[in-house]
């Protein structure tokens, strides 16, 4: 599991962010962020709801533009189109009424931004086929996109972001809306695709747990600031307490991870109850 | 019914089916049916404005449509689309009713815009209608798969490079040419009729966008040709008829796969 990796230099990293700052509306949502992801790692972004995961996301996209600092995609500066780049967004709403199969969405993944009407029928459509099963999705290819489970959509999405063959996937809270068993089956599905095909998968959550069996490192951001290393590394009292600008302590129990506050609890942190463990006032189950 | 007279008719009907079958595909599918509707409707003051200073309606229709279209594009990048779509609605339809009250005379010519004369069309408009019918779809062929891609995620679409606000432009200036040629034939209320309802039914009855334009098409053509039947055995506006079989369409399919879904579950 969670091997200590040796500090990864900057000429091989797939992604290398360094110093960023956002300000949004006057506020500076980002304070000077730098980390860096390897090919083929798989990497969690922790943080609550509002730390700025998904602003985080969009510059490495190309977005939103960052008021300090720089961001290397596969070395190269930012462009507005980056292809080595596949992109799951947090909020996808499929209306049941539209005329949209699973397959199109997927095959909207190999070409959805060319201009013209794709000509290539047979070998499109092998590309899609095989993408499916990748993703172990093969049985609803032809449901109604609008008509499937929340699990099952995203899995459509995880193929639409892989058909294009990026080098670094970035998943906005795949996991959210999904029950513990589809939560785990999306995870290994996405451990199994960094290891096979070496892409580096950038997944962001609210709760660490669920990603603590194949996670290679974490990037947690609290209070507009982040921290990165293993698992071991970062999840340590001193570590977030710096972090939050508060004593924080971290718990450690039946394998799961629990960070417990201060009685006013860490800015910006929601409280709540994870399967089991009940997370009590000043609890934040991470 | 197919006397020389009435065959200009005919082709003309038969082109709007397939312009409006098609482009109403694509309405349906980004929910921008206030826009089919406030374009066309919008258009309708532009023609009143022609008239008044003595040119041809159609340039006013088409200078309306066009910059109602733009306008709605440029004002929904800063807010709320629909709102941005009705305040072009009401700044146009307003200009209208200005233009209306000036030109007493010719009141008549342009109240023949609303409902259209389908039954008189003359054969020197036929090309042009056929024209912007092969502009339109054409546009609409390259715009396709971006156009698919931003309706269902316009963050992946910007992500991978495409400019989501001019695909929208575009697709917006398509629409606005579609009204342009049509609404002169089949008047401002069947065109919006025409592109709303047999999209959204086909929508309904199959999965698969490209067979879904297919179905749109021929539900168009078997709603304008029904239509042009019925009233012309009856007497009655073909408007009647074209707005009454969009919505028994879309209702019937509706019912049917409710239906058929019902039953599946239970079996
Ligand atoms: N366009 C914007 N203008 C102003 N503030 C913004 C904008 N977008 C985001 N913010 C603010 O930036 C902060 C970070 O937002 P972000 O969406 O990145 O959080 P997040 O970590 O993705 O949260 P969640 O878990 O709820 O998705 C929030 O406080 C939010 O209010
Ligand atoms: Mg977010």
């Amino acid at each position: 599991m969670n091997v200590p990796v040796p500090d990864p230099s900057a000429d091989d990293a797939i992604l290398n962010v360094d110093g960023i700052s956002v300000w949004l509306a006057g506020r500076e949502v980002l304070h000077d962020v730098r980390f860096r992801i390897m090919p083929g790692e798989f990497t969690g972004l922790i943080g609550s709801n509002g730390a700025g995961k998904t602003t985080l996301f969009r510059v490495i996209l190309g977005l939103q533009t960052s008021s300090t600092g720089s961001v290397l995609v596969g070395g190269r500066p930012l462009t507005h189109r980056n292809p080595i780049i596949g992109y799951v967004p947090q909020k996808v709403f499929f209306d049941p009424d539209m005329p949209l199969r699973a397959r199109d969405v997927v095959g909207l993944g190999l070409d959805g931004h060319r201009l013209g009407i794709p000509l290539d029928w047979g070998r499109r459509r092998q590309a899609v086929d095989a993408m499916l099963d990748a993703v172990d999705a093969r049985r609803f290819a032809d449901a109604r996109v609008g008509n499937l489970s929340g699990g099952e959509q995203q899995r459509v999405l995880i193929a639409h972001a892989l058909i294009s063959r990026p080098r670094l996937l970035l998943l906005d809270e795949p996991l959210a809306n999904l029950d513990i068993g589809a939560e785990g089956e999306v995870v290994a599905l996405l451990a199994r695709i960094a290891r096979e095909q070496r892409i580096a998968v950038f997944i962001s959550a609210h709760d660490v747990n669920p990603l603590l069996p194949v996670m290679d490192r974490l990037v947690y951001v609290a209070a507009g600031k982040t921290a990165s290393g293993t698992t071991a590394e970062v999840i340590r009292a001193e570590v977030l307490s710096a972090l939050y600008g508060q004593h924080v302590d971290v718990l450690r129990v039946h394998g799961r991870i629990l960070v417990v506050a201060g009685a006013e609890g860490p800015p910006g942190v929601t409280f709540e109850e994870t399967d089991g463990v009940a997370a009590g006032p000043g609890v934040v189950s991470l | 019914m197919f006397s020389g007279f009435m065959v200009n008719t005919w082709i003309a009907a038969t082109l709007v089916a397939v312009i409006a079958g098609v482009v109403g595909f694509f309405v349906v599918l980004r929910g921008a049916a206030f826009v089919a509707h406030a374009i066309p409707h919008g258009a309708f003051g532009g023609a009143a404005g022609a008239v008044l200073i003595g040119v041809n309606p159609l340039a006013g229709l088409g200078v309306f449509a066009v910059g109602g279209a733009l306008g709605i594009g440029w004002l929904g990048r800063r807010g709320r689309h629909d709102v941005a779509t009705a305040l072009a609605l009401v700044l146009m339809l307003g200009l209208g009713a200005l233009f209306l009250s000036f030109s007493v005379e010719y009141a008549a010519a342009i109240y023949s815009l609303l409902f259209g004369e389908v039954l008189g069309v003359p054969s020197d408009e036929l090309l042009p209608i056929a024209g912007l019918g092969v502009a339109c779809i054409a546009a609409l062929a390259v715009l396709y798969r971006p156009l698919m891609l931003t309706s269902i995620a316009p963050e992946v679409a910007e992500a991978r490079g495409v400019r989501a606000q001019r695909i929208e432009t575009g697709f917006l200036l398509v629409v606005a040419l579609a009204a342009t040629m049509t609404v002169p034939v089949v008047g401002v209320l069947l065109m919006f009729s025409l592109m709303i309802g047999p999209a959204a039914t086909a929508g309904s009855l199959t999965r698969s966008p490209r067979n879904a334009i297919a179905l749109s098409v021929l539900i168009a053509l078997a709603t304008v040709w029904l239509a042009l039947a019925v009233s012309y055995l009856t007497n009655l506006p073909v408007g009647f008829f074209v707005g009454t079989l969009g919505a028994v369409w879309y209702g019937g399919a509706r019912i049917w796969t409710a239906r058929r879904r019902g039953r599946t579950a239970s079996g």
